[in-house]
């Protein structure tokens, strides 16, 4: 393009430079903002939390406790509960928006797909706070009345399921987590199998595949990578939601067993005391944790990004 | 299986096709549960929100604790005066970059640009937040709707800047051309043509954005604070619908609840007629994704 630079000397507005590169260097340092971004967050989140950072060392990433009266701070109830919540989301989404994504490229009548592509857009559309409120006045009085009772009932010989019923819990965190990552998850996903050859199904047809068998040997085999990176992504999303895991997750800094059992993660544990922290080591460790899953966060989305780019060849894939 | 893979019994081929017509079903179901959550959104929304919907809802501040009624007019007002804060910020510098990425550079500076906007949509909407109270609220010493303003601003840009860039390069070049032979210089090629060829687009993209930030509570929890009264100065602490409807969903009293539900049902209903704002402007030409 930079041939075409060059203009005519005929015309007195090409006679000077001076405003197209002004236009240029203005533009140019708008596209910079971005990269100043990252750095100015980065930067910001360990200003925050250098106290934290000095007084306890890496050690702060494997302590239990998490005192503020003591001053004594450590981050791995919530590092742990962010991953736990975060997985139990992958285990839920990963294989239901894989299904969405192959029924809408494989299977529904072309009228369906829209109609049910659109509702899925909707519902990426819903706020996180307004998950979170349904989340406490229908989703947990479900859970507790129903679900958990049954899977007491049937499971309750594994550690997992034991314990009382409180209703808000590790595992509904992550059912949430999950109906809200799952718009991200079955769009990339459905992208992904878009772009899987037809050649590819074809050949497998006429060997005689079954409609199973085709979306197994030819599809999915085929689609494989891609998928990951999508739950990747799912995950790199999962990991910070805040306000909805707040609002269901009981928030309680405890490393148990149950998923029954309340937890708290990375990103709440900041929405929830930052406003009331109330000396300088305090905030600086919630700060620390900030610094921490934005770490996490960014490593996911960074994977991810790397691992669609291969698959898709052109350029990463948008998202959101 | 026992049958000879050169020569399967018909129980095989049976049991094979058997199977592919269980996954059929199994597929059918998930996308059943996939969608079933939003509508039992939207019905629980429509029905727990509609009876707390009065006029005061819209016209009044919300009242003490245990005084029942009360609106959230100041935080409806809140979340329009924060998105319209966002968008003096997100918008410019979304823009001019999108500018750059499809008009400028190289593919190797692009590339990383694109992966560095790409990198800052993933960061944690919390994580803004505290960013910008150590910006804006630490040094001036109190919660501000600026802060919060900055913090939805800051997240609208890469997402404006992405969209500005894909649609800017469905101009056709030939435009560009047509005008640089004109002689006409450069920045005003983009200005004038490009940038007004994609302009449909480009706010299509902006809505998009607004979408995505009116519903944020997390970067606004330290930032714009929430007040229960109006706010006559960008420099106080403002409320916003996200923010009222989180203290009352959290708070011990029925009232309220029914009240955040009403709040809930507002915020959506603004979220959606963005949304469909969207479709009605994208509708002739696919210009989104």
């Amino acid at each position: 393009m930079s041939s075409v630079t060059t203009t005519s000397p005929v015309l007195p507005e090409s006679t000077s430079r001076g405003p197209d590169l002004a236009f240029k260097w203005v533009a140019g340092a708008a596209a910079l903002v971005v990269v100043a971004l990252i750095v100015l967050v980065g930067w910001q989140l360990y200003a925050g939390s250098r106290l934290a950072i000095h007084k306890f060392g890496f050690s702060f990433l494997w302590t239990r406790e998490w005192n503020p009266v003591e001053d004594q701070y450590g981050a791995l109830p919530f590092i742990f509960g962010t991953l736990v919540s975060s997985l139990i989301a992958l285990l839920i989404a990963v294989p239901l928006g894989v299904a969405t994504a192959l029924f809408l490229t494989e299977l529904a009548p072309l009228r369906l797909r829209q109609p049910v592509v659109m509702v899925i857009e909707m519902l990426a559309a819903v706020p996180s706070v307004i998950f979170g409120l349904w989340g406490i006045f229908v989703l947990i009085p479900w859970l507790r009345d129903h679900l958990f009772v049954w899977l007491k009932h049937s499971l309750g010989f594994l550690p997992l399921f034991r314990g009382p019923i409180y209703g808000v819990s590790m595992l509904a965190a992550g059912i949430i987590i999950a109906i809200m990552i799952l718009p991200i998850v079955t769009s990339i996903a459905r992208e992904i199998l878009r772009s899987v050859p037809n050649l590819q199904r074809e050949a497998a047809y006429a060997l005689g595949a079954t409609r199973w068998e085709v979306l197994k040997i030819a599809v999915l085999s085929y689609a494989r990578r891609g998928l990951f990176g999508a739950a990747i992504l799912g995950l790199g999303r999962a990991l910070g939601e805040t306000m909805a895991v707040t609002m269901v997750i009981g928030n309680n800094p405890q490393i148990a067993a149950s998923l029954f059992a309340p937890g708290y993660t990375l990103a709440s544990v900041i929405a929830n005391e930052f406003a009331e922290a109330t000396s300088d080591l305090y905030l600086n460790s919630l700060f620390e944790l900030g610094l921490v899953l934005l770490a996490v966060t960014i490593l996911v989305n960074v994977l991810a990004q790397l691992m669609l780019k291969s698959m898709t060849g052109s350029g990463p894939i948008k998202v959101g | 299986m026992n049958a000879s893979p050169y020569l399967p019994t018909p129980g095989y081929a049976r049991w094979r096709k058997a199977k592919s017509t269980a996954v059929t079903a199994v597929l059918v179901a998930c996308a059943l549960v996939v969608i079933a959550p939003l509508f039992l959104v939207i019905y629980f929304l429509l029905r727990q929100g509609y009876s707390a919907i009065d006029l005061n809802f819209f016209t009044q501040l919300p009242k003490p604790t245990g005084v029942p009624g009360g609106g959230m007019a100041n935080a409806i007002v809140g979340t329009i005066t924060l998105l319209a804060m966002a968008a003096v910020i997100g918008v410019p510098l979304g823009v001019m970059g999108g500018v750059y990425l499809a008009e400028y550079g190289s593919d190797r500076v692009n590339n990383w640009l694109r992966f560095a906007a790409d990198v800052l949509n993933g960061v944690p909407s919390i994580v803004w937040g505290m960013v910008v109270y150590l910006m804006l609220v630490v040094p001036f010493k109190t919660f501000s709707a600026y802060a919060g303003g900055t913090a939805l601003g800051l997240m609208m840009i890469p997402l404006v800047m992405r969209t500005t860039e894909e649609v800017l390069i469905l101009v056709p070049q030939s435009y560009r051309e047509a005008a640089l032979a004109l002689g006409v210089a450069r920045w005003k090629v983009i200005m004038v043509i490009v940038v007004r060829t994609a302009l449909k687009g480009i706010a299509t993209g902006v809505i998009v954005a607004m979408a995505r930030i009116a519903g944020e509570t997390a970067p606004l929890l330290f930032t714009a604070l929430g007040n229960n009264f109006w706010n006559h100065n960008l420099k106080e602490p403002i409320s916003a619908l996200p923010l009222q409807i989180f203290a009352y969903a959290i708070s011990p009293y029925d009232d309220w609840h029914r009240q955040a539900w009403a709040g809930a049902l507002v915020l959506m209903a603004l979220i959606l007629a963005l949304n469909i704002l969207v479709r009605v402007l994208s509708r002739d030409r696919r210009l989104t994704t």
